[in-house]
């Protein structure tokens, strides 16, 4: 019949904007529901995955000591040309010259956090740090050398 | 009225939505005729998020290039660098190890409930309900702190790569993966309470932006677009990579093929992903997850084709190598243009406020479509 | 006990005996002004701060939290946002209507407050037609969303605005007519008269089902009169990007944005007042002590309770529900809504010459 239709049919629609009603109010009185981070407020409880692709940082060990040997291996893997390696030769105590880094430059502006440059690395000497806050005032800044001052290649590394 | 609002000569407006406008996700420029509310016409504009990834493409190695694939469907990252991955391999024509099949495929279909999240939030945003959009992005969350652990990235992972995957799976991913089952388990009905029964919702979708199985096909589209209109497109069943032969799962078709149709489509979907994780998750087998490859990789001369299905339909990456280092031409086949194609033919005579509806279904991904 | 009516009269007496009686009724008319001003101000700020506070919970996010202790004064760093914003007119727009078109919001929204009574013997205006003043001078509303629309010289807002003209010329019906059915139980069109009806008993409760449902239909009514989702295709964020007022901004856009939420602060004290019992305590038959402790609670902040609690029903369903389409707006009005109420107030006004009723 008609009209029996059309009371069940706002019947049934008031019934389905109730239900929806009923959840909203659920979660309007769980408060313990929400799940907002506070970002500045929770820097000291933020953990990141050890994963996690920031920025490529080199590994030093506490002699100041590096793995990388200027292989140009990351350089050579990288997309957008983050990498130039700059090498200059060391003479070793025996006299001979040997192939070390001058600079490790990093441009984390062009820096696509691709992981192909950790990946391609022989030694194991760059990986992906954790630091996500890159924002500076100037754009110099974000040029980088990865290479600590005064570092040297690790003994026996080649 | 001071001056005179542009219109044709037969009184019908023209209305420019966007390229800024909230409903268009991104920077698509429709060109609208509209007469009073009514749609005449529309005239979709590309371009404004252009980069030539295609060209890019062709100066990086076989290795480099997959990373860029992330950038044009950003929300199904993983099956576009997938793609990609399988292309090369077939150029290669090495055989990956099991592990790194197991793990891809669970790595796309979590893409895919991710990505249908966002979508059901942002459909359910563009027909005026913002409080979907933050209850999607609670379950799309979890998914993204998976990818984080295992991956290293939420949106642009580039954990595929030529030979397998490039890193082997977080200790954690198993039991995080059944933690999200769980939760989204729990969580599926709400979608139901809040969105698909409302009758507001219902009566806005239902018979609206209707397109026909035959129009589906000439317009060229794909994925849930065409199933909601009754097309058997799902490239995991038609010509299954990797494992998807061996897994047991539904193609989701409804034959309807207006916007409530296309809407069930992606609904449904997200359920088979789940199950084809759960009967993945504790079936990873053991072994290498890289099969080795040289240092440096060269295609031999040919052309090499590969579809895969991604969030949004079919996904196709065509290289062709001189025998170089380098691709000599690449060309990506986008699933978002074949299906943006079809908005004209459904929008006309429809109302203004159910083209944003159909913009929705159509699940468009700006730079998919412009790349 | 200090109430509101007290504090009048006591200003009253003081004024008349110090002042002749013209000058008592300037100095009066001027505190009135200021109080309504200052409320206008107050409420802008609670409502925007309460509907982002509910906001947030349904979706599950904190909501405002940086600005003074727990986000209280969020909203007034907002009016200092738009107060130093520039009030930009574009070109080619009809400068005088795009200027006066945010005032004449305000002024509706200002009239409207003349009639309602906040406690008991506390009214700015004790009119004996109150709620055909309401219904009349609320429908002027809809003038300065046309001029605003019109005025832009933006297609999206002129679409907004012949949208809310449809829109609130058709809900005026159903909105009118279930006001009607109070004013049919209670038998008087004085707003005051309406409250010492329900003496005894709200209307909501008195008037049997079909008050419920004429109750029903006016919230949904006026949702849809105020231009609230899911009936805010005036504004419809992801269609129109803003609507009427894409293009004002500063000051002007804090003007429809405050004569927004007065409006709503309005029709539900209109709702409260007619279907809830304004001031009235609430009672129940004869548990006399039950009633004296409901006595106690000052009549203000049971008018003020009875308007929030429907208020926070209207930004409920904003946050629920998705928006309708104009087609089925217009729908709902006359195949659903307005057929249902027409059938409602001819069984109210049987219950009311029959007795029915409590």
């Amino acid at each position: 019949m008609f009209i029996l239709k059309y009371i069940k049919e706002v019947y049934n629609g008031l019934k389905s904007l109730v239900v929806g009603l009923r959840r909203t109010l659920y979660y309007f009185s769980h408060h313990k529901e929400i799940i907002t981070q506070q970002y500045p407020d929770n820097r000291d409880t933020l953990v990141f995955p050890d994963r996690f692709k920031g920025e490529v940082v080199m590994l030093h060990d506490d002699n100041n000591e590096h793995a990388c040997t200027g292989c140009t291996a990351c350089e050579l893997a990288c997309p957008n040309a983050t990498i130039k390696i700059i090498t200059k030769f060391d003479i070793t105590p025996e006299g001979k010259k040997k192939k070390a880094i001058d600079k490790f430059v990093y441009h984390l502006e062009l820096c696509t956090m691709c992981n192909l440059c950790v990946v391609a690395c022989p030694t194991n000497a760059i990986k992906m740090a954790q630091t996500f806050e890159h924002s500076v005032f100037n754009r110099a800044e974000l040029t980088k050398v990865l290479n600590k001052p005064a570092s040297k290649i690790r003994e026996g590394v080649e | 009225m001071v001056e005179e609002i542009a219109s044709t000569a037969d009184g019908n407006i023209i209305l420019n939505l966007g390229p800024q406008h909230p409903a268009t996700h991104g920077v698509l420029h429709l060109v609208i005729t509209i007469n009073g509310e009514t749609i005449q016409k529309v005239e979709p504009h590309l371009g404004y998020i252009h980069r030539s990834i295609e060209k890019m493409c062709e100066s990086l190695t076989y290795r480099q290039f997959i990373y860029v694939t992330s950038r044009m469907d950003y929300l199904s990252s993983h099956i576009n660098n997938h793609a990609c991955a399988l292309c090369v391999e077939k150029g290669l024509q090495i055989e990956i190890p099991s592990r790194s099949q197991v793990i891809r495929v669970l790595m796309d279909e979590l893409t895919r409930i991710a990505s249908h999240e966002l979508w059901w939030g942002a459909m359910a945003m563009d027909l005026g309900a913002f409080t979907p959009f933050f209850h999607a992005f609670r379950e799309r969350e979890a998914i993204n702190d998976i990818m984080e652990e295992t991956c290293g990235a939420r949106l642009t992972m580039n954990y595929m790569v030529p030979g397998g995957v490039m890193q082997d799976i977080h200790p954690n991913f198993q039991r995080r993966v059944k933690e999200f089952i769980t939760l989204f388990k729990s969580k599926v009905s709400e979608y139901n309470e809040l969105v698909t029964g409302n009758i507001i919702f219902q009566n806005r979708m239902k018979g609206v932006g209707n397109l026909s199985a035959a129009d589906a096909i000439s317009f060229g589209c794909t994925g849930p677009t065409a199933r909601g209109s009754g097309v058997s497109c799902d490239i995991r069943k038609l010509y299954p990579y990797e494992i998807y032969e061996k897994l047991d799962f539904e193609e989701i078709l409804e034959s309807d093929g207006d916007s409530f149709a296309r809407y069930m489509v992606r609904v449904r979907e997200m359920s088979q992903s789940i199950s084809i994780i759960e009967q993945l998750i504790d079936n990873i087998p053991e072994g290498d997850f890289q099969a080795k490859t040289k240092a440096v990789l060269k295609l031999p001369k040919g052309e090499f084709y590969q579809r895969v299905e991604t969030a949004r339909g079919d996904f196709g990456v065509y290289i062709v190598s001189e025998g170089g280092t380098t691709p000599y031409r690449i060309k990506y086949r986008s699933p978002g243009f074949s299906n943006l194609s079809a908005l004209d033919h459904m929008a006309r005579g429809s109302k203004l406020g159910d083209l944003v509806a159909m913009m929705g279904t159509l699940d468009l991904v700006i730079p998919d479509i412009d790349r | 006990m200090w109430s509101f009516s007290k504090i009048s009269k006591l200003i009253d007496s003081w004024l008349s005996v110090n002042f002749s009686s013209t000058w008592t009724m300037v100095i009066e008319m001027v505190i009135a002004g200021i109080a309504v001003i200052t409320l206008f101000a107050l409420l802008g700020l609670v409502l925007v701060l309460m509907e982002r506070r509910v906001a947030a919970w349904i979706q599950i996010r904190l909501g405002p939290n940086r600005v003074g202790p727990g986000g209280m004064l969020q909203s007034l760093a907002d009016t200092l946002k738009l107060l130093v914003k520039e009030g930009m007119t574009p070109d080619g727009a009809d400068k005088f209507l795009f200027n006066l078109a945010p005032f004449i919001a305000m002024i509706v929204a200002m009239l409207l407050m003349a009639p309602i009574a906040f406690a008991s013997n506390f009214q700015l205006w004790d009119l004996n037609i109150g709620v055909l003043y309401v219904t009349a001078i609320s429908s002027l509303m809809v003038i300065s969303i046309l001029m605003a629309g019109w005025a832009s010289n933006n297609k999206y807002s002129l679409m907004g605005a012949m949208r809310s003209g449809a829109q609130i010329v058709s809900y005026e019906l159903s909105a009118g007519l279930s006001i009607m059915s109070i004013v049919v139980l209670s038998g008087s069109l004085n707003l005051n008269e309406i409250i010492q009806s329900q003496a005894d008993g709200w209307w909501l409760f008195k008037g049997h089902i079909p008050v419920v449902i004429a109750f029903i239909i006016f919230i949904i009514a006026v949702t849809a009169e105020t231009n609230r989702a899911p009936f805010d295709l005036a504004e419809a964020e992801s269609e129109l990007t803003a609507g009427f007022h894409t293009e004002y901004s500063g000051m002007k856009f804090a003007l429809f944005f405050l004569a927004e939420y007065i409006n709503v602060f309005i029709v539900c004290a209109i709702g409260a007042t007619l279907f809830l019992g304004g001031w009235m305590p609430f009672h129940i038959g004869h548990w006399q002590a039950f009633n004296h402790v409901m006595d106690f609670i000052p009549s203000s902040i049971w008018f003020f309770g009875k308007t929030f609690f429907l208020i926070f029903l209207i930004m409920w369903f904003r946050w629920t529900f998705p928006r309708l389409r104009i087609d089925q707006l217009l729908d709902l009005e006359w195949k659903y809504l307005l057929p249902i109420s027409m059938f409602n107030i001819l069984l109210i006004t049987l219950m009311a010459i029959l007795g029915w009723h409590f």
